[in-house]
């Protein structure tokens, strides 16, 4: 296999040239390395996007450079703009199309909380319709603080247990959560 | 060649003065501009000659102003048309006063086809009911929001929520 050794740290290869691992393990490796954006771009941020995938700064390198327009093919929705009250059902559904695992990024003000559209029209904030992993402020961010944000969820990816069959979907536990805060 | 736009304003002025009489309220001319107060009865017949005889072929945009608190004004809204005629590279803008207990205003979609969306938007922002109208619904905000949210006492941070998305096949049904 192409893998090369240091990469994989809990993974232990003998002189047979088979690696031996946990399921687990080589779960979270595949996805925290192969992260497919959907950009669901609705102002500047998106701009901003734009040049983190493209190679000035590359988010190839953390292996979250294909970006996708289909929910049915990414693995992380990157809310990059503002979003009004009559875009939030279109918002939930798109999450809600995403297979599981999935994540979520809050790019710019805008999403995380409204940003300075204090109005009749702009959500407050899309955690009060998706769950969001990772906020990154900023109008709009600069590149690096999008890499942080997925080096973030990388490592985030790291640690979190691999669900197994009839264990509950992650958004049914931020759910859960949310309905036991109110 | 057109005369200069100060010219024809004052050509349009008296020739509206001496059609519509008292129906015509007001003029206010300042920095080139000049804007024309016409009484709500008269709105109709006022748009179609200025269009029909006066060659102002376009409506650039509708506003509705909320007069609230100010310390002067006619009544509680006002709607204005921004005219302006390609010929003759001319501007004007028709004021309408309209009472807040009747927001009924005659529809200008018969005379421009721009007026259908800019009605739809000072309908949904402001609740002037254009009489007429072929699809007088919300435009910018969705179909579960309730109230006009550019009017002063509409409450600013009452986020309205949308459960459900809508299709346009309103629109994409009119005819073009």
């Amino acid at each position: 296999m192409g893998i090369k050794q240091d990469l994989l740290n809990p993974i232990t290869k003998d002189e047979t040239g088979i690696i031996t691992t946990r399921l687990d393990e080589i779960v979270r490796w595949g996805r925290k390395n192969s992260l497919w954006p959907l950009p669901f771009g609705t102002a500047c941020c998106a701009i901003e996007f734009m040049g983190v995938v493209s190679s000035d700064y590359d988010i190839s390198r953390f292996g979250a450079e294909l970006v996708r327009f289909s929910p049915r093919q990414s693995d992380v929705i990157l809310v990059a703009g503002t979003i009004n009250y009559k875009l939030a059902p279109v918002l939930k559904r798109i999450y809600d199309q995403i297979a599981e695992p999935k994540y979520v990024i809050s790019m710019g003000a805008c999403a995380c909380s409204g940003g300075f559209y204090d109005n009749y029209a702009t959500v407050q904030g899309i955690e009060q319709i998706i769950p969001v992993d990772v906020f990154i402020p900023g109008c709009p961010p600069r590149p690096e603080a999008i890499m942080d944000a997925i080096l973030k969820l990388q490592e985030r990816i790291e640690k979190e247990p691999v669900p197994r069959r009839g264990t509950p979907r992650r958004h049914e536990v931020v759910e859960k959560l949310r309905d036991n805060q109110d | 060649m057109a005369s200069s736009e100060t010219a024809q304003h004052d050509a349009i002025v008296a020739d509206l003065k001496n059609r519509f009489g008292a129906r015509i309220i007001d003029v206010d001319r300042s920095f080139g501009d000049c804007t024309i107060v016409v009484d709500k009865l008269a709105i109709h017949e006022v748009l179609a000659h200025l269009r029909n005889e006066k060659a102002f072929d376009l409506l650039m945009d509708m506003a509705g102003v909320d007069c609230m608190n100010l310390p002067s004004f006619r009544e509680r809204f006002e709607l204005n048309y921004m005219l302006y005629s390609v010929p003759n590279n001319v501007r004007l803008r028709v004021e309408v006063p309209v009472a807040e207990l009747d927001m009924d205003v005659p529809t200008a979609t018969d005379l421009w086809r721009s007026a259908n969306w800019a009605e739809r938007e000072a309908f949904e922002m402001f609740g002037f009911n254009f009489v007429g109208h072929p699809c007088l619904k919300r435009l910018l905000t969705h179909h579960e929001f309730k109230g006009h949210p550019l009017r002063k006492d509409y409450p600013i941070m009452a986020g309205q929520w949308c459960s459900s998305t809508s299709d346009m096949s309103e629109e994409l049904n009119e005819p073009r």
